[in-house]
């Protein structure tokens, strides 16, 4: 439901960053979303399409990475993968388990273009 | 070319959150982010806490509505300091808006600072404010699946009311159905049957803040 102020966030990040980098162009950005987060898909690609025009990000592609959620059980100690609704440990069956993963709401990477003599700048001074 | 950025979406909300909550720990002030939808009796519910709590502790109020100022109107009519920020439409409050509307209020004169986010029950468990806990109001009217429908708030609320527990009769609600659907989410989360606006039920709720409120005073003396 707030798929457009995420959006707005992460393509503000990202041309702050390809600014920083010199960039171009923004082909690629890769996002992580946990499956226990209150986001859609649907959404997140529509608010991009959206969004995306008039930045270093227009015609970029949003690829999503979905965490899957996963708990430990505090009382026997085992870690298990679960869905939204039954988080009971497998082995002990106790209720009481603490989220590992499944809440991420993380910017991982970009991939951009740069300018032809930058990046042969770069080559250069590789080690 | 490959960039790293490696950073959380909300990381603005996230760092103004946490910027929060070092002002909140600093003064001692204990903040409760209240959770419901539209109608649940958040507004109610807050008045009978002022009502059980006020003798013992300095309370203030920031009401987040889409529009209005009816909410906070209601709560300083009983002399108690309310804020109302309205979020033109948004679904959820942010960070950033507690801390202006924190900057309204003196911190070193309150003890329970009460946010009443925007009915929703979907947006805003994403979003940390500063506060030291999230609490869910459910009402009987919705039904007892609710949990069902929206997990992810009732895994994240650390204690969960259920308002207008006086209308039992008038609805098809199971109430073993519906603890035990908290319990499969949220095994540590103590459920608080409520009328709050009969005062029914809030002794519990209020033990139960009071004991957190208690806590965070010694903590905040201390430094």
């Amino acid at each position: 439901m707030h798929e457009m102020g995420v959006v707005s966030s992460i393509l503000t990040a990202c041309t702050k960053t390809a600014e920083r980098e010199g960039a171009t162009r923004i082909n690629e950005i890769r996002v992580k979303v946990g499956e226990l987060s209150e986001i859609v898909d649907e959404a997140m690609y529509f608010a991009f399409d959206s969004l995306a025009p008039g930045t270093l990000a227009e015609g970029a592609k949003l690829i999503i990475d979905h965490v899957p959620a996963r708990s430990k059980c505090v009382e026997c100690g085992v870690s298990f993968g679960h869905g939204r609704f039954d988080i009971t440990c497998p082995e002990c069956g106790s209720f009481f388990c603490e989220l590992v993963q499944g809440r991420e709401l993380d910017i991982e990477c970009i991939d951009v273009d740069l300018p032809e003599e930058a990046v042969a700048g770069d080559r250069v001074e590789e080690p | 070319m490959k960039v790293d950025v490696s950073k959380p979406i909300l990381d603005r909300n996230e760092r103004m959150a946490a910027e929060n909550r070092l002002l909140f720990d600093e003064h001692g002030v204990f903040v409760l982010d209240l959770l419901a939808s539209p109608g649940a009796g958040k507004t109610s519910t807050i008045l009978a806490t002022i009502a059980a709590l006020r003798d013992r502790y300095r309370i203030a109020v920031i009401e987040g509505d889409i529009a209005s100022n009816v909410d906070a109107e209601r709560i300083k009519a009983h002399g108690i300091p309310a804020v109302q920020i309205n979020t033109g439409g948004a679904c959820h409050l942010e960070s950033d808006m507690i801390r202006r509307a924190v900057d309204t209020l003196d911190m070193a004169e309150v003890d329970l600072l009460i946010v009443e986010n925007v009915g929703n029950l979907v947006c805003p468990t994403d979003f940390d404010l500063g506060e030291h806990v999230k609490v869910m109001i459910l009402s009987v009217p919705e039904g007892h699946d609710k949990p069902y429908k929206y997990p992810n708030i009732f895994a994240r609320a650390e204690a969960v009311i259920l308002n207008k527990y006086d209308t039992m009769p008038a609805f098809d609600f199971n109430e073993d159905d519906f603890r035990e659907a908290v319990r499969r989410l949220n095994a540590m989360a103590p459920v608080f049957p409520m009328s709050a606006t009969l005062g029914d039920g809030v002794d519990a709720w209020v033990a139960w803040l009071a004991e957190r409120i208690e806590t965070q005073k010694r903590a905040g003396s201390d430094t």
